[in-house]
């Protein structure tokens, strides 16, 4: 049942971000950012963490679950450490995914030789 | 002039790719979903292996992370980009592509300048603005919370 949940809400939420990006021209760079930045305001109002407990991987794995994630570590550090903790919130939560991209990019930038555009 | 900014109008529109809009609406919601339930895979079985949730999420995540990085190495996930569109973007493992995909692209151009600056090109915007808006968030909720005011 999770399988499926997480197939519909992600697939839906691609889907929507697909029909944004045909209508509008936005480049994906700015998809992106737009999606993180609405992830967080998502997440401040209190909106997304029900609706990611609820969709599992369908909501936390597109880029508006990291923009709640980066809301949940501020807000996480605030409760622990106060105004302090505003500033280690974010980068604490997503440390992982961040670090885990550039070690495996970096990586990867060493092993493979760059491709001819087809 | 005139005439001629009609015909630069008709050959810009005779240039411009036509994609048939309910074909790349199904690849996005295809593969975008079909990523999102493999990773509920990936969670589900590391919590079967006795991991807290948390723990298989940040997992999961990393999972993705180096196998999208892996599928740009060898160019596959450029493709699944070029025919699922927002379905391969939207997910985390659009993110981590948008970082090998230029470092690679400009290593010619040496460490610093060429994979150091383009790694960040997409990733850098995303991180910066990421961090900025809930940082200004924290604050106003810091501050809503001074009044009581909290949910």
């Amino acid at each position: 049942m999770d399988y499926i949940k997480a197939f519909l809400v992600g697939g839906v939420i691609c889907m929507v971000v697909q029909a944004i990006m045909d209508n509008t021209k936005l480049m994906p760079g700015r998809v992106m950012v737009l999606l993180v930045v609405t992830g967080g305001v998502l997440g401040f109002f209190g909106i997304y963490e029900p609706f990611a407990e609820w969709g599992g991987t369908g909501a936390s794995v597109p880029l508006l679950g990291f923009g709640n994630a980066l809301w949940k570590g501020v807000k996480e550090g605030m409760a622990e450490e106060g105004l302090l903790g505003i500033f280690k919130g974010g980068f604490t939560a997503t440390a992982s995914g961040i670090c885990a991209a550039l070690v495996f990019a970096y990586l990867a930038s060493l092993i493979f030789k760059p491709k001819m555009k087809e | 002039m005139e005439v001629n900014k009609r015909l630069y109008e008709n050959y810009v529109k005779e240039i411009t790719p036509v994609h048939s809009r309910w074909k790349n609406l199904l690849w996005a919601f295809l593969v975008g979903g079909g990523i999102c339930a493999l990773a509920q895979l990936a969670v589900n079985s590391f919590m079967s292996m006795g991991m807290e949730k948390d723990a298989a999420m940040a997992w999961t995540q990393m999972l993705l992370i180096g196998s999208s990085i892996l599928l740009t190495g060898f160019n596959i996930y450029p493709k699944l980009v070029k025919a699922a569109g927002a379905g391969a973007l939207v997910p985390i493992t659009g993110f981590a592509n948008s970082m090998v995909a230029p470092a690679l692209e400009y290593k010619v151009e040496g460490q610093v300048f060429g994979v150091g600056c383009k790694i960040f090109t997409i990733a850098g915007p995303v991180i910066l603005y990421g961090i900025v808006s809930t940082w200004v968030l924290g604050i106003l909720y810091y501050i809503l919370s001074l009044w009581n005011i909290g949910w």
